[in-house]
């Protein structure tokens, strides 16, 4: 590539954050994923997540079809893709509308202004245009022609109808971008010729696209210099950028190599938890076993049925699912089968905010069935830790014989961040609690004295034929038993068998103090948020306050009560 | 490894719990039909498995000295479903109920129907709500009184047969609760079937149906008002064997062999092993002869089957053989 300009050296920022938005339909997406890849192999440390409707294609134009894909990255640690902008890109006036409020004043904001047409306006409720009214004078605007430019720049390629040329527009604004914080193309042209191998033409006009944008944004004199984000400081090691949904299914996946068990997924589609099925169903190659049910109770059910055969058993879902799930997982409590729930919360109640995250689900993961049922829940807080969690929960699962809720949300399910990549073995062994070999006067619900964990025996072993159920049983045989004392006897031990996981979880830690005079507390994924705002106290001289992260919910660490006792004040987060 | 399986009698599948149904109950003659059937099907005691939902029917599993689940309301399908799953070596059944599997559990009843997952159903039928003490079922007759419908019924039912072959089930048998010979028979036939087969007892309930089928099933009117269907024999009936079917324009027909120049020539001949499901809808919605025997009994390839051969081929084009390989795959980068 010829640059024939010398260039300036750019400025140096600790960090930035960055919006692009349009239709969905725009590759907003995509645009955000490039750039984001692209920075982490530069060495930055990046958090992102996407937003979109959850309309399949809402009308063009329309303000509620917004697409929108948001990248932080940064030389220091980057733990939320971030709340102020320092730069939006808005393909359309309703892009425009409905992200304004985040690009902070004196910041930049890059448009398409071949997209700001008088009918565009009208559908993004704009009486006059911002454009030309003076209501962006806080900001720096940047005006392209980016759809005319765009043409321009692909006049000469063969064989490209007009709907392909306007769709690459994307990779323009990408180009633009890539040139202002001094970024490579060169990663985006390998994923281009990787992704469109059989099509040359889209490699041509896509690669021309950003070359088109990129040298555009040299030689446009609006743009005064690029500025850079130097590389971050982090672990050495090989790393990938991950989602959490990835995470959560690959972490599962760790965890039945380890156990040396089968996967079995029953799962229902359900936004935010439906990549996770995506995922696990393309791993045939490791004998995975996912199946699509016909609900979500089918889905939880069939995962019983193959705990009960002797599969490492997931069932994934979201809220909604998850009420539906109440009662057969109440069953599998009850049975003392191993079993990973894993909930990607969403916006409730009901139906609620399909495609919008909202952490309210602790509640029905800790309550909501009936009499007293007690299961293990566990909360991840970033896209990268769902996929230690979920391996914890399916060791935890396997290793007491008990269900394991994993409470994920949409937030971190969607969030991509470098993963430092997990080898088999740096991951813990799995035991579990598969019996064989018959002993003398065995019964379905002798326990480890240790865990209380019962036996599994797996249909299909000699000797062991057993029949269990969701009525209460009797605490040595199993048999079914309605006497008060035993009912009693067996409510304290199931309770007991979850409060005794303590002795296998981490203590709580804290972050910036120990002890002071005030803790904030946090859980699952409004880690960053929370961690961040407590850094920036810190940094600012606050010494005396601590921050406390859950993602051990019930049971609670070991040292709860000890940590909280050494501040004056709490404060409960959420 | 496989070791020849042991000669059981029926005394080795029966539990040491105490059978709690009600006195003169069908539900015994099943029980003890199956306890009787499984010796004959060659399989071993420990791959055995019953999975039940709730109702009197569902406490099968607790009775039969095999592996068992008696879980939760309507659910027996898709816990079945997942047990098969894991472990397609095992003999899977699900014992449910009409209200179980046609009404709470009519979702998983279709699914697994459709899927044609290599288990067993057998479905007792007694047209009521025995375990909550008598309310009306979704087979239930238009103005039968009940608990819940003190002035009549007034939901129309469903003929489980219809529901299942419109679910596409590829096997589909209907007993009487009062032959324990043929009752076991078919079992094992089920048994032996690769897909899903469902087995209908007209099951009679003594406390709060009484008698519900015994205009079929009566020892004296059984002959003349049930026709036993066989795979490739005439379709003939009656205390005189001189009545059959035949096929007049869209409908069945009863005939009287030596009238009208009727001989036994001119009878259908059941062929329960076709694809084509009409005749078996036909023969399911009878209402005089009511057919009985395996009415539908069509070879199909299985789930699993088709879920074994994709992860074979699977298997065999991708490189990856441990998450180590998936997870250093793609775009990885060196951070030093």
């Amino acid at each position: 590539m010829n640059t024939a300009k010398t260039k300036q050296q750019p400025e140096v920022l600790e960090a930035v954050v960055i919006r692009f938005v349009g239709d969905s339909g725009d590759g907003m997406q995509l645009t955000g994923t490039q750039f984001s890849d692209t920075s982490a192999m530069f060495g930055n440390d990046i958090a992102t997540f996407p937003n979109y409707p959850s309309e399949i294609r809402a009308p063009q134009g329309s303000l509620y079809g917004v697409s929108g894909f948001q990248v932080h990255i940064g030389s220091v640690e980057v733990s939320t893709p971030g709340d102020n902008l320092d730069l939006l890109v808005a393909m359309n006036p309703a892009g425009l509308k409905t992200n304004l409020y985040a690009v902070k004043s004196g910041h930049t904001i890059i448009v398409d202004s071949d997209a700001f047409t008088k009918k565009n306006l009208e559908k993004a409720q704009y009486k006059t245009n911002p454009l030309e009214d003076g209501s962006l004078d806080n900001y720096r605007v940047i005006e392209v022609s980016m759809t005319r430019l765009t043409k321009e720049a692909l006049k000469n390629v063969e064989g490209l109808d007009n709907k392909s040329i306007t769709r690459s527009k994307n990779m323009f604004s990408l180009g633009m971008v890539y040139w202002m914080y001094d970024r490579s193309i060169e990663h985006t042209i390998e994923f281009f010729n990787k992704k469109f191998k059989k099509k040359p033409q889209i490699i041509e006009a896509n690669t021309k696209v950003l070359n088109a944008g990129y040298f555009y944004a040299e030689t446009l004199e609006l743009i005064p210099n690029s500025y850079t984000i130097s590389p971050a400081k982090m672990e050495a090691g090989t790393y990938r950028i991950i989602m959490g949904n990835t995470a959560t299914a690959w972490g599962l996946l760790a965890a039945a190599e380890k156990s040396g068990l089968e996967l079995f997924l029953g799962s229902y589609p359900i936004t935010p938890a439906t990549d996770i099925l995506h995922e696990l169903v393309k791993h045939k190659h490791f004998g995975v076993k996912a199946f699509q049910a016909e609900d979500e109770i089918a889905g939880i059910t069939s995962a019983i049925g193959a705990s009960f055969a002797g599969d490492l058993a997931i069932t994934t879902t979201s809220g909604p699912g998850l009420a539906l799930k109440g009662e057969a997982l109440g069953l599998a409590m009850m049975i003392e089968l191993p079993l990973v729930v894993v909930d990607v919360q969403r916006g409730g109640p009901s139906t609620g905010l399909p495609t919008k995250t909202e952490q309210s689900d602790l509640l029905q993961a800790m309550y909501g069935r009936n009499g007293e049922s007690p299961v293990i829940v566990i909360a991840a807080s970033t896209p990268a830790n769902c996929f230690d969690f979920a391996f914890e929960a399916a060791k935890l699962a396997l290793e007491h014989m008990t269900p394991v809720v994993l409470l994920t949300d949409g937030y971190i399910a969607n969030g991509s961040a470098p993963w430092k990549i997990k080898s088999i073995s740096e991951m813990p062994e799995i035991k579990n609690n598969l019996v064989n070999q018959i002993t003398e006067n065995w019964h379905p619900y002798n326990r480890d004295e240790e865990t209380l964990a019962r036996n599994w025996a797996i249909p299909g072993t000699k000797g062991f034929e057993h029949r269990i159920g969701g009525l209460e049983k009797d605490s040595i045989t199993g048999n079914i038993s309605y006497e008060p004392e035993n009912h009693e006897k067996m409510t304290k031990i199931r309770a007991e068998k979850v409060e005794r996981v303590k002795n296998v979880i981490p203590k709580l830690k804290t972050e910036f103090a120990d002890s002071g005079d005030l803790l904030v507390i946090g859980w699952g994924g409004t880690y960053g948020s929370l961690h961040s705002a407590v850094k920036q106290l810190s940094d600012n001289g606050y010494k005396n306050i601590g921050y406390a992260h859950f993602n051990y919910i019930n049971p609670l660490p070991r040292n709860t009560k000890e940590i909280l006792s050494k501040f004056k004040k709490l404060l409960f987060v959420n | 490894m496989e070791t020849a399986v042991q000669k059981y009698t029926f005394k080795d599948f029966t539990s040491d719990q105490e059978v709690r149904w009600c006195p003169g109950c069908d539900d015994y003659v099943i029980l003890r039909s199956m306890q009787k059937a499984l010796p004959e099907m060659g399989v071993k005691r420990e791959d055995v498995v019953f999975i039940s939902g709730i109702g009197c029917s569902s406490r099968f599993p607790y009775y039969m000295n095999t592996y068992g689940m008696h879980s939760i309301h309507g659910r027996a399908p898709g816990i079945a479903s997942g047990v098969k799953l894991a472990n397609p070596n095992l003999s899977v059944w699900v014992m449910t109920g009409d209200g179980d599997a046609m009404a709470i559990g009519g979702n998983h009843f279709i699914h697994v129907l459709r899927r044609n997952i290599d288990l067993n159903i057998i479905l007792f039928n007694n047209e009521i709500y025995g375990l909550t003490k008598g309310q009306f079922s979704p087979t239930s007759l238009v103005g039968q009184k009940t608990k819940s419908s003190p002035y009549g019924n007034t939901q129309p039912p469903f003929s489980p047969g219809e529901l299942a072959l419109g679910a596409n089930a590829r096997f589909f048998a209907r007993i009487g609760g009062n032959v324990p010979k043929e009752m076991s028979q078919i079992f094992i036939e089920a048994h032996k079937f690769k897909g899903t087969s469902l087995v209908e007892v007209l099951q009679n309930c003594v406390i709060f149906n009484d008698g519900c089928f015994s205009k079929f099933t009566d020892k004296t009117v059984k002959a003349d008002k049930q026709i036993f269907l066989e795979h490739g024999k005439p379709m003939i009936f009656g205390k005189e064997r001189n009545k059959g079917l035949i096929l007049n324009g869209l409908k069945l027909e009863v005939v009287t062999i030596g009238e009208n120049g009727i001989t036994q020539e001119d009878l259908l001949v059941h062929n329960a092993k076709v694809k084509d499901p009409t005749l078996h809808q036909m023969l399911v919605r009878l209402e005089y002869p009511i057919a009985t025997g395996i009415i539908r009994s069509f070879d199909d390839v299985t789930l699993e089957e088709r879920e074994n051969a994709l992860t074979e081929e699977v298997k065999a084009n991708s490189k990856f053989t441990k998450t180590d390989d998936l997870f250093f795959s793609g775009e990885t980068y060196e951070v030093k």
